[in-house]
């Protein structure tokens, strides 16, 4: 398997949020607006990376029956160090997402990569892998939080368009989180089937 | 996974591995809790700055949740922490009070009220100006709908009425200060 299609397959055909339907703790409460899906995306894909490479070079030294606790220590790791970077020079976004960052522990895409993925290869492609997935995963909450911001605050990354009226709330809220993403997903597996 | 799950093997692996974690992460909170700081207190100092004319030192009285705001020797005012029930949550606001008694401005810490309504509190305009200047001796420190002064933002009475409840709160502090 090409390292590319590594990247794609995260992206397209292994999509965390619309395919596997993993994190969705995450996906349905940080995506009120676009940029708030895109920093929690991008956190993850942080953790995701690093993680995966950890792992996937640790692998081979770590015994069966304790590797579920090893990972975890890991993963804990990297998303405290993520957490301590952003309090210190992102507080602004630390604030919005302060929340859901130590969660990203036990979102299962990171757990289920190491498992799934990382524990069988090697570094280079464990880190093509965790970029893909990553990548998916950003890009459906962004396309998450895009829609919601549309129709719950009538703006796009913060840009109000329809000047000073309100959107229709409920999108901001959660039933829109579980409408969009319902429908989101609806379409994303309509276009996969097509092709 | 070629190393066999005995006892040694475990216990070395997942020592070894917790006590690299937390050196790492120990390297890391050194480096950062600088800058952590820093930002905390640009973020107190700003909300203040915010709240109270222009002023050269802050003190922090941790027993009441309070700053006293001083310019030189001049007093310039107190801004003073004060937290109410909001509908979605607790509600922090920061009052900025002048020594004459009369609310300078008003600023949000943190809420938790529903977007697009209550969550205004931070943007609409109408309702963050009515408090630059709010002299409760002459006006009264209610929403309107309860026979006050004070406008609400529409469909979200409760969380206007914890935002004045929070103000009240904040010159009664500053009530039992200047009485000292």
């Amino acid at each position: 398997m090409s390292k590319l299609k590594m990247i794609t397959d995260g992206l397209v055909k292994n999509n965390p949020t619309f395919v596997l339907l993993l994190g969705m703790c995450p996906t349905l409460a940080t995506t009120t607006s676009a940029i708030n899906g895109l920093s929690m995306g991008l956190a993850t894909l942080f953790v995701l990376v690093l993680s995966n490479m950890a792992i996937s070079a640790i692998a081979p030294v770590v015994p069966d029956k304790v590797h579920i606790p090893v990972y975890i220590v890991v993963i804990a790791t990297f998303v405290t160090l993520l957490q301590l970077l952003m309090q210190a020079y992102t507080p602004a976004m630390y604030e919005t997402l302060g929340l859901f960052i130590p969660l990203i522990v036990v979102n299962c895409i990171v757990l289920g990569r190491a498992e799934a993925f990382a524990n069988k290869h090697g570094v280079v492609e464990s880190a093509c892998d965790g970029l893909g997935v990553g990548l998916g995963f950003t890009c459906s909450l962004t396309v998450l939080g895009l829609v919601r911001e549309i129709l719950g605050s009538g703006s796009v990354f913060g840009y109000n368009f329809i000047g000073g009226n309100d959107g229709m709330l409920a999108f901001v809220m959660a039933p829109g989180a579980f409408l969009c993403l319902g429908y989101l997903m609806v379409l994303f597996n309509k276009y996969l089937k097509k092709n | 996974m070629a190393v066999k799950s005995n006892l040694t093997n475990m216990v070395a692996v997942l020592g070894l591995t917790c006590l690299f974690c937390s050196g790492v992460l120990g390297g890391a909170y050194v480096l950062t809790k600088e800058p952590i700081d820093k930002a905390a207190a640009e973020k107190t100092n700003k909300a203040i700055s915010q709240v109270l004319p222009h002023f050269s030192a802050v003190e922090y009285n941790e027993a009441d949740h309070y700053y006293t705001a001083t310019d030189g020797d001049a007093l310039v005012g107190y801004a003073i922490e004060s937290t109410v029930v909001g509908f979605g949550g607790p509600l922090s606001l920061i009052v900025g009070i002048t020594p004459d008694g009369v609310v300078y401005n008003t600023s949000v810490l943190s809420h938790a009220e529903t977007p697009g309504l209550g969550a205004k509190c931070t943007t609409d305009e109408k309702f963050m100006n009515q408090w630059k200047g709010f002299n409760p001796s002459i006006k009264k420190l209610s929403v309107k709908k309860d026979g006050g002064d004070v406008d609400a933002i529409t469909a979200s009475t409760i969380t206007s009425r914890a935002y004045t409840q929070a103000v009240e709160n904040a010159l009664n502090v500053f009530n039992t200060l200047s009485h000292e």
